[in-house]
């Protein structure tokens, strides 16, 4: 197949482009939620996004708050911002950082105000937000200009044998083009982590994932009761055919394809050098990832399920597929792409691969995913640790 | 085109992985190495269900398994070509 030079996006201020025009209500902490919210529902055309954390958390942790916070308000999808927050300060210091995109974006704080004039003063910014970003068309931009994250979810065996490797064939003939790709799930690695750190495209790459699983394995070692062979593989991944951690992580592996990473990104640290596929250190728990790589600057999200995970997020679109026959059958709403045939051989991997890109590109230029019709929109801060 | 039984991933790979509902003892089955497209075929010498593992060679105590091209754990009990692999004779070299 030829793959297309184009999509159709929305350009932003800052030469990025959207395949989404959201005008986002942004709380800074769990206590805006309120507010944000009924704004949302007073002005149509902006979403809420209303989360647990922002308050009395501190360092790497708080560090990891405000990035998530900025890199979810500076994503290409999103069109405008409204930032809320009970106090000044932090809400100042978010809205400071979005404007560095030249995307319209105003902060609003509630102490000394209370939430029904608040909620008042945002709305009439929200409607003037809302009407301007309605009049935003899409424009043919360049395949590069798509940034792909990738993570899989309730999987299989057939996650391992078809979908990820679908996902693995997406990236080898996309890479090419320009894009930046992404992968994450640093937990679930366990077992390939020496396979994977030699797919650093420098010493640099390599060292930084190795001190990165590692950190993770500490962690694992200093919390974990017993190891984890009672957990990974887990009762219903050995039910399935999986024997070992070492052959999940190999098939978790397979949605990179022959692809090198040039960098190791932080949780929420958007790339800076350059088109090319990045490692994201993230949980494997599916909307924190998406989240965290959705605040890094990625505008579209591949997403290889088995058993059938049903995870959406609010800005990022997140296209599914499955190789499994009857999670294709029984959950048919959830599916964007169904490659199962790969495993009666009625389709190749590069067949798959090409379907794929096809649906990643209608996509992009527009179609809503299964998970935006049906309303999900997870949106889940990750948190390092207690709060003081 | 014949069907497929059993998957291989990759051609250095000792284990292929039954993608039918089950296979059943001596029967013989078609396996599709995804790697370079070739076919080759093999006899059970079990029932194996759907997403689990055959031998396509017969393994010794100590050898390391290998999927995707790669090492996916240990062998502690002998396996013979067509016998099912899994927790019983595989364990991870992880833990």
């Amino acid at each position: 197949m030829e793959i297309p030079k184009i999509f159709l996006g929305y350009k932003r201020e800052n030469g990025r482009a959207g395949t989404r025009n959201h005008v986002i209500i942004l709380p800074v902490d769990d206590i805006s939620n309120a507010c944000a919210e009924a704004v949302a529902n007073n002005i149509k055309g902006t979403i809420a996004l209303p989360h647990s954390y922002g308050r009395l958390q501190f360092g790497a942790d708080l560090e990891l708050h405000f990035r998530t916070m900025i890199g979810t308000g500076k994503n290409p999808n999103v069109a405008a911002v409204i930032v809320v927050g009970i106090e000044p300060k932090w809400t100042k210091r978010i809205v400071d950082a979005i404007a560095t995109t030249g995307k319209p974006v105003e902060g609003f704080s509630i102490e000394g105000v209370g939430d029904i004039d608040t909620i008042a003063k945002v709305s009439k910014k929200a409607q003037e937000f809302s009407m301007w970003a309605s009049e935003k068309q899409r424009e043919e931009c360049p395949m590069s200009d798509l940034w792909i994250s990738v993570k899989c979810g309730e999987s299989d065996t057939t996650s391992g044998l078809a979908s990820n490797p679908t996902v693995g064939n997406l990236m080898d003939k996309l890479e090419p083009l320009g894009v930046h790709l992404c992968f994450g799930e640093t937990s679930e690695l366990t077992g390939a982590e020496t396979v994977c750190e030699k797919r650093g495209k420098t010493p640099e790459a390599q060292a930084k994932f190795k001190k990165t699983w590692n950190d993770y394995n500490d962690f694992i070692l200093k919390e974990a009761t017993d190891d984890l062979s009672e957990s990974q593989p887990t009762a219903g991944n050995i039910a399935g055919g999986l024997t070992t951690i070492e052959e999940k992580a190999f098939g978790n592996f397979q949605k990179i394809g022959g692809c090198q990473f040039i960098d190791v990104l932080e949780p929420a640290e958007e790339p800076t050098k350059g088109a090319g596929l990045y490692f994201m250190d993230t949980s494997s728990a599916a909307a924190e990832c998406v989240t965290l790589q959705a605040a890094g600057g990625f505008n579209i999200h591949l997403f290889p399920t088995g058993q059938g995970n049903i995870i959406g997020n609010p800005i990022e679109p997140v296209i599914k597929l499955t190789a499994n026959p009857l999670t294709a059958k029984t959950m048919s709403e959830h599916i964007d792409v169904d490659v199962s045939k790969i495993l009666s051989r009625e389709m190749n991997l590069s067949q798959a691969g090409d379907e794929l890109i096809k649906s990643t590109l209608r996509v992009a230029n527009g179609r809503l995913t299964c998970a935006e019709a049906l309303g999900h929109k997870e949106f889940v801060m990750t948190k390092l640790y207690r709060s003081a | 085109m014949s069907n497929t039984d059993i998957i291989i991933h990759d051609e250095k790979d000792n284990v292929g992985v039954v993608v039918i509902e089950k296979i059943n003892p001596g029967q013989d089955c078609n396996c599709w190495i995804m790697e370079n497209d070739k076919s080759v075929s093999i006899q059970s010498k079990d029932e194996i269900p759907l997403g689990h593992k055959i031998a396509m060679a017969d393994l010794n105590e100590g050898d390391t398994i290998l999927k995707y091209g790669h090492d996916i754990g240990k062998v502690v009990k002998i396996i013979k070509k067509g016998e099912h692999v899994h927790v019983h004779n595989v364990k991870t070299k992880k833990w």
